[in-house]
């Protein structure tokens, strides 16, 4: 138990863990016919680890890692094509710091900057704006990634540069949605999950309703979650108890950020500047319909893919992930991180192959950095 | 990439733009209180927000900020935050 002791309050986190232990067995949850309970967010997954969770709980409770790092989801085409923006003459392609080390067919980010690209990491799309500003002359481009919680620091800034006339700002849209890719998993008829922990800062901005589906459709439960590892075990319990009882609901754990209807200020400006694609290209997933956002034509000047063609801007295409990667299968709960041949190999944080070992977020950086749940041999 | 951190808002600096000032752990940092803009800004000076890329996602109160930090030190992310943030002065600044 010695990461109990690094909780805030252990002796909340022994009463919570002795509670789950309990109403597991009572699901009669074993280790061979585990409860498989899906965390969707990143930051959900590197607490899992960090606290090590997946070893405190019984081992009757299987966690499946989600697909809810947007770095780890980003397909290499996309990836190509942040380095193909950034490597047009007079301009400066700002981004945010986790995604400079995915790899890319030809190069990272990294690489081209380093190969001369005007590449410079931004905190917030706000100081990509405040660049245009101060350099009139220069094409300011800011590769916009991330899901609903990051999707309205975009449209705020599209709104502002718009206000402004600032012409020479534009996004590399590759905002991703949740709801969606959990539909896609939910209807692979491969696919065993028996309940959901579901984002915290998503939800804040989204609300807990665009989850019903999960509940009324599919009769799955789903309860949001915050960070903090009380926040974590609180929401595990709660999915294992509406298992116990038959119950499938969206519950919200973490009411004290999320309010059940959203954040309207942020849920206008995203329906005011995007729109949703007809599909997206997620690593490992394939294309997902309606699960990317794209930027409205009214303000198709702020718009990158329109603005220097290409993207889907320039029709669909498709790029073959690197050979022995199976980020694919570990994001879809087929095999775990270290069930793939280049795990730790030919694929570590220094050097990645595949995008889930790039962020912290992601599921084989995690399993690497701390060691696997039922897999103490991988941390090696 | 998806957290947001806590940040106590000190001052309003132009409120057109909806641009306040916010102490992120010691460190200002010019944020956008659109999300959580209701009435006249000046009212934001004081509270505690969840900041996420440089804006104020949600009002919180000080001991969910206290608790979410500790969370986010022990995820490493908040000192991912402040280098992050670093970054982005350092980009203004052409010094990258």
């Amino acid at each position: 138990m010695k990461y109990a002791e690094e909780f805030r309050d252990p002796v909340a986190a022994r009463a919570l863990l002795a509670e789950i232990a309990r109403v597991s067995d009572q699901i009669g949850a074993t280790a061979e016919k585990p409860i498989h309970i899906m965390e969707i967010c990143g930051g959900h997954t590197h607490a899992i680890f960090r606290y090590g969770l997946d070893k405190l709980t019984p081992p009757g409770i299987e966690f499946i890692h989600g697909p809810g790092c947007p770095v780890c989801v980003l397909p290499m085409s996309r990836v190509d094509e942040c380095v193909e923006l950034a490597e047009q003459p007079g301009v400066i392609f700002t981004t945010f710091g986790d995604a400079m080390r995915v790899p890319g067919t030809r190069k990272s980010l990294l690489q081209a900057k380093a190969d001369g690209a005007d590449i410079r990491m931004v905190y917030s799309p706000l100081d990509a704006l405040e660049l245009a500003r101060r350099n009139p002359d220069r094409e300011v481009i800011f590769f916009g990634l991330g899901f609903e919680t990051t999707t309205p620091s975009t449209a705020f800034s599209i709104q502002q540069a718009a206000a402004e006339g600032l012409e020479n700002f534009s996004v590399f849209c590759n905002h991703i949605t949740v709801p969606p890719p959990i539909k896609a998993l939910l209807d692979d008829p491969h696919m065993v999950l028996d309940g959901f922990v579901g984002p915290g800062h998503v939800s804040m901005v989204i609300g807990i309703h665009p989850y019903d589906f999960i509940a009324r459709d599919y009769g799955k439960p789903i309860v949001v979650a915050g960070f903090e590892p009380l926040d974590l075990l609180q929401s595990v319990l709660m999915v294992l108890q509406q298992i116990r009882e038959g119950r499938a609901e969206v519950q919200n754990q973490y009411a004290r950020v999320v309010p059940e209807h959203g954040n309207p200020a942020s849920l206008a400006a995203i329906e005011d500047v995007y729109t949703p694609r007809p599909s997206f290209e997620w690593r490992g997933l394939g294309e997902i319909d309606a699960s990317g956002l794209r930027i409205r034509d009214s303000y198709a000047r702020f718009d990158a893919e329109v603005k220097f063609g290409i993207g889907y801007a320039a029709g669909p295409r498709h790029v073959e992930e690197v050979e022995g990667c199976e980020c694919g299968a570990v994001m879809t709960g087929r095999i775990k991180p270290t069930g793939c041949p280049q795990f730790g190999r030919g694929c570590t944080p220094e050097m990645p192959l595949g995008a889930l070992m790039v962020s912290s977020e992601g599921a084989c950086a995690a399993y690497y950095q701390y060691g696997g749940a039922r897999a103490p041999e991988a941390a090696e | 990439m998806c957290l947001g951190i806590p940040g106590q808002i000190t001052e309003v600096t132009d409120a057109a733009r909806m641009m306040a000032v916010a102490d992120v752990s010691g460190v200002r940092r010019a944020v956008n209180v659109a999300p959580i803009a209701d009435g006249p800004l000046d009212g934001l000076v004081g509270k505690w927000a969840l900041i996420h890329v440089g804006f104020a996602m949600a009002v919180i109160d000080e001991d969910e900020a206290e608790k979410t930090l500790e969370a986010l030190r022990g995820l490493g992310e908040a000192q991912e935050t402040l280098e992050a943030m670093a970054a982005g002065q350092a980009a203004l600044e052409g010094r990258t």
